[in-house]
């Protein structure tokens, strides 16, 4: 041992090794992800069956056999329904959903003024856009444009009446701008009314507290179906005769007060998550209520909840689809009051129709989550182990 | 913008607008100046928007009519479709003025639910149709036995049913659902045997049908359905308007006014002729009802007489051709009774 | 303001600090009070006026009124000739079986998407993502419009069932299967159910004593399997098998006899539980991941298998995490229950929605509902609340 050379030192880098052949490649990747014990092999075969059975139905039935042209139901229909295509056919109409289209945007919107909702859409779109990405300045500016001017801005062109524009009734709004408008308004008014309502709820004055309380758990308790019904048919019974709402307007109300139920016990749990010594510490500052709330504690609750915000818009977003009951046309409903055309009524409508909404819906909410993943990545500063 | 004021006024002033706010109808309508009629979401002949979204029908035109009464002009309408579950409640809380939407005058929805019926347009009886390609054989609603029914709940049609089956000791699986449109995909799509509502009712369904030629309606009658228009308790004066408005449409057809002849009828010498049209002097049948003397004349311009209306609509002169059957005006044995204007 | 000033100043400055405040509380709160008292007057008044305006009676005796409707799914006994109270509680029980059989479905499929995504073998959990984030992000409307109109309203007419094992048929008109028909006897069977489940609990007390005194074990699970299925299995078999089916046959119109599953039943439930389970899966995910890593790792070193250390490590401290969520999940399935209207499933709110109509009753109704809704909704959350307090870790 003590006869060798200890002085010589490497001065390159060994090559490294090619990995043992088990450990490398897509096989022992298959080997390491799908068959590592008999039970994974027994789920990888069966999971893959699944796939097998499913995958290629979907993707027929959406893209290779579907029909994307057509005048009438004739195009869709296999020759034992009348039709041309071949009998045991099975795909979508997407020519239905081409047809329709311009109903499941803007509904009975008169075309001629369909250019102002999709100005509205456009303005939208070019506020919320630099709102939503974090590098772009001027935020406090955008966001006052985007929460208290554009509201306007939308009422005039979309309502009309003003400046030469016609006025449309809201009874002809439908599609999507329907599930738009009333996101949108609920999303603007849940938040603030939301943060009231929970300020309210842990405030110590007995009075506030409980019926900030009753007003929570009351909406929470009942199905937004009941609040829609309350504020459609109940609404025009409390107040005096010949004071009537508009049924949009009823229908608005009655989703922003029950989204910021659902908000105001989201901000809740932000402002419980906030240690005592944040309160202590605004209070020896001298700080009143409204200052110590508005610049320390509001601040630090509102980022710990975002996802929460996040998902009770997404829950929001999904509930408007209620306002079907209530015989308003959001885009579900307006698809499925197309859905009985007799011009279009083939075995596979329903499921094509159905299948577009939820792709539009999905669209949003997906985007919407994705989104708020992302803005908890960045505003998590290092409040983690 | 104006409900959205007029909404934020009331919040904030809370009481005052207690007090001002008035119980009289035709004040209301005159000062926003249109009427709000509450009609069916989509029923052919009686009110469904046609392709450019404009209202037709009977129910459609009687609301016309009262516009037209009111106003001179059958345009001043604005229209509120309506299920049949919100409808009583619509008319209650003030929403519309006038339900005229195929809705059976029944002693209960008069009192209990503080309607007043002005009339009936439209004197129907509910049946049942079959789709007689699938179901070969079955000729009489007797046979129904064990069928799955479909019927639009909460509607006199429902009760009518449950009814008859259990008088007839027949069973049945009701298949109930809220809206018309959805009643109607529910029977085109198989969900049940047999649809039951108002007999033109189901004429008017079956064109929306997928294949109206397979479809045939039982000759059992298992009801009085008297189809009419209602307001509001509690406000006579426009309960008068529109219950007048309903007989002048019947006189003017007795008396052989229409559309078209309306201009000149005003020079007739007939005195029953110049007191509807209020072209008799010194007259105050129109001033009496709170309208114009020469309303009538404005509502026969406006949507012809009834027996027009009737053949417009569903008549003749429609799709659904209907016979006059009961419907026919007294003097040719049928119902339609207009009492007298004088 | 001057005797104020007098006073602050005669009072410590200690009592002023805390005086202040208390002013402004008091004032606001009566403030307040004082606004909602006149709007709810203000409300009343009009209603009472609006009401009698329109002549319409009021109060709660309507219920005992005749109802005259017939309902096609009924659990308890029910004809046109019962009251609107029975009405309204058929639909009560409606709900509750539709919220009942979703949770269950929705809670056993949500564990297992749950855990899936979280498996070590990839196509599972990659298929498991799929079908949370398509589900979780559809408003639950759509779901139960597609199994309606997209699935079930184009299945075959009656004539031409699609026929599935057991005797049981599937067609536009739902699910049909045999009815179980006990004859006499059959209480032996019930019996032996009873006895298996008692002698159960009796050899699991002694297995638990056995294995804390000696640390043997003994297969609880697969002998009280044997006991409550073999005990009625033998009084069947003592009484003379007391059961005879009733096959679903073609009739005139529909399949009759058997048990029949309305379409809109199986959409709603079908719908309820896909959708809720995607939530369900989130949570439980969520769960399990909140249990520190150094858990099964310990566990692992203790040579406990798998299995056994999710089912004795990490769940047990998983479902601390789980159960508030998931009881809001319960009540969410439970409120959306109400989207039976819009297919036509008669549940409380499609009830209440029919005799509004016939009786006019608009705000009585909306009462109704209201009181029914909040009672699930509060019973859940105390059972819950419960449940959870049991399952709590226990900090002393």
């Amino acid at each position: 041992m003590q006869e060798h050379d200890m002085s010589w030192v490497r001065t390159e880098m060994a090559l490294a090794e090619a990995p043992p052949r088990t450990e490398a490649g897509a096989g022992a990747w298959i080997r390491k992800n799908l068959f590592a014990t008999p039970v994974d092999a027994i789920l990888t075969i069966f999971s893959a069956l699944v796939v097998a059975w499913f995958l290629p139905q979907i993707l027929n039935w959406s893209l290779f056999n579907a029909v994307w042209t057509g005048a009438d139901r004739t195009a869709c229909l296999t020759v034992d329904q009348g039709g041309s295509l071949p009998s045991g056919w099975s795909g979508a109409c997407w020519a239905f959903v081409n047809a329709k289209f311009g109903q499941f945007m803007f509904g009975r919107y008169p075309i001629d003024e369909r250019w102002r909702v999709i100005l509205t859409a456009v303005i939208f779109v070019a506020l919320l856009a630099p709102l939503l990405i974090p590098r772009v300045p001027y935020k406090r500016l955008n966001a006052i444009l985007f929460f208290a001017v554009f509201p306007f801005i939308a009422y005039f062109l979309l309502v009309g009446g003003f400046f030469g524009l016609p006025y449309i009734e809201t009874s002809l709004w439908g599609g999507l701008l329907v599930t738009l408008v009333i996101s949108y308004v609920g999303i603007v008014v849940s938040l603030p009314l939301g943060i009231i309502l929970a300020l309210g709820r842990r405030s110590k004055m007995p009075i506030i507290k409980l019926i900030c309380v009753i007003f929570i758990e009351t909406v929470r308790g009942v199905p937004l179906v009941t609040v829609l019904f309350m504020a459609s048919f109940m609404l025009p019974l409390f107040v005096p005769p010949g004071m009537t709402f508009d049924k949009f307007l009823r229908a608005l109300v009655g989703v922003a007060l029950f989204a910021s139920a659902y908000m105001a016990e989201v901000v809740r749990g932000g402002l419980q998550a906030i240690p005592k010594g944040q309160y202590e510490g605004a209070d020896s500052l001298g700080l009143g209520y409204w200052q110590k709330m508005g610049l320390i504690v509001m601040p630090q609750a509102l980022k710990l909840v975002i996802p929460g915000i996040v998902n009770t818009f997404i829950g929001m977003f999904k509930d408007t689809t209620l306002v079907l009951i209530i015989s308003m046309f959001d885009l579900l409903g307006i698809v499925k009051q197309h859905l009985s055309d007799a011009n279009w009524a083939t075995p596979q409508t329903a499921k094509s129709g159905l299948v577009f909404a939820a792709i539009v819906f999905w669209l949003f909410c997906f985007g919407m989550s994705r989104y708020s993943i992302y803005m908890e990545r960045r505003l998590d500063t290092g409040h983690r182990r | 913008m104006k409900h959205t004021i007029a909404a934020i006024l009331g919040i904030a002033a809370l009481g005052f607008a207690a007090s001002a706010a008035s119980a009289d109808t035709l004040d209301d309508v005159k000062a926003k100046g249109f009427i709000q009629c509450g009609v069916n979401t989509g029923l052919a002949g009686f009110s469904a928007p046609d392709d450019k979204g404009e209202w037709t029908g009977l129910d459609v035109d009687f609301c016309r009519a009262v516009a037209a009464a009111v106003f001179g002009d059958g345009s001043k309408v604005k229209f509120t479709p309506l299920s049949a579950k919100d409808r009583f409640t619509a008319l209650q809380s003030g929403e519309i003025d006038i339900l005229s939407r195929n809705t059976t005058w029944t002693v209960n929805r008069d009192t209990a639910l503080g309607l007043n019926f002005a009339g009936v347009t439209y004197f129907d009886g509910q049946g049942f149709m079959i789709n007689a390609a699938k179901l070969p054989g079955v000729n009489s609603a007797l046979q129904l036995s064990g069928a799955s029914v479909c019927v639009q709940a909460g509607t006199t049609t429902e009760l009518n049913l449950a009814d008859y089956f259990k008088a007839n000791n027949l069973e049945y699986n009701p298949v109930v659902f809220e809206k018309i449109e959805e009643v109607n995909a529910a029977y085109d799509s198989g969900r049940c045997d047999a649809y039951t509502t108002d007999q033109s009712g189901l004429y008017a369904i079956r064109l929306t049908l997928a294949s109206p030629a397979d479809h045939v309606v039982l000759p059992e009658i298992i009801s009085k359905e008297p189809l009419g228009p209602a307001v509001r308790q509690g406000d006579d004066k426009w309960f008068d308007i529109v219950k007048w408005t309903y007989f002048a449409l019947l006189n003017a057809e007795e008396l052989g006014i229409t559309k078209a002849n309306v201009e000149e009828m005003k020079n007739s010498a007939n005195p029953e002729i110049k007191r509807i049209l209020g072209t008799e002097a010194e007259t105050k049948i129109g001033t009496d009802l709170g309208l114009a003397n020469d309303w009538v004349v404005n509502i026969v311009k406006t949507t012809g007489n009834y027996g027009e209306i009737f053949e417009n609509n569903v008549g003749a002169g429609s799709p659904l051709k209907i016979s006059r059957g009961i419907n026919a005006l007294w003097t040719k044995g049928g119902l339609q009774y207009g009492m007298p204007i004088r | 303001m001057t005797a104020q000033d007098v006073n602050r100043a005669g009072e410590s400055s200690r009592t002023s600090l805390i005086y202040d405040p208390r002013v402004r509380s008091i004032f606001f709160q009566v403030l307040l009070i004082l606004l909602l008292v006149f709007g709810i007057w203000w409300i009343v008044d009009n209603t009472i006026e609006n009401l009698r305006r329109s002549n319409i009676s009021t109060g709660f005796g309507f219920l005992r009124g005749r109802a005259g409707f017939d309902i096609s799914v009924s659990l308890i006994p029910y004809s046109s000739d019962s009251t609107y109270g029975r009405a309204i509680l058929v639909g009560l029980v409606n709900t509750l079986v539709v919220a009942v059989t979703g949770i269950i479905t929705a809670t056993i499929l949500g564990f297992l998407v749950g855990v899936a995504r979280l498996s070590r073998n990839w196509l599972l959990r990659q298929i498991a993502t799929v079908y949370v984030e398509v589900f979780r992000n559809i408003p639950p409307l759509l779901v139960i419009f597609f199994w309606y109109l997209g699935v079930l309203s184009i299945l075959p007419a009656p004539r031409d069932s699609i026929e599935l094992p057991m005797g049981s048929y599937l067609n536009s008109r739902g699910f049909y299967f045999p009815r179980f028909i006990w004859e006499q006897g059959a209480w032996l069977v019930f019996a032996g159910f009873v006895v298996g489940l008692a002698l159960t609990w009796f050899v699991a007390r002694r297995a638990r004593a056995r294995q804390m005194a000696t640390g043997q074990q003994f297969p609880v699970l697969w002998t009280g399997l044997g006991l409550i299925f073999g005990f009625p299995l033998l009084g069947f078999a003592l009484a003379g098998f007391p059961l005879t089916l009733e096959f679903p046959v073609a009739g005139t119109f529909n399949l009759t006899g058997g048990v029949n599953v309305s379409p809109e039943f199986l959409s709603l439930y079908l719908a309820l539980s896909f959708y809720t389970a995607a939530f369900i899966a989130e949570i439980v995910r969520a769960g399990i991941l909140g249990v520190s890593g150094g858990q099964s790792e310990a566990a692992a070193a203790l040579g406990l298998r798998p299995g056994k250390v999710l089912r004795l490590v990490i769940i047990p401290q998983a479902l601390r995490i789980i159960i508030p969520p998931l009881t809001s999940q319960y009540l969410n399935l439970t409120k959306n229950s109400s989207l039976a209207v819009a297919i036509g499933y008669p549940d409380l709110y499609a009830i209440g929605g029919t005799i509004l109509n016939q009786t006019g009753q608009a705000i009585e109704i909306v009462v109704i509902f209201m009181v029914i809704y909040l009672s699930i909704s509060l019973l859940t959350s105390l059972f819950m609340n419960w449940f959870n307090a049991r399952i709590a870790l226990k900090e002393r």
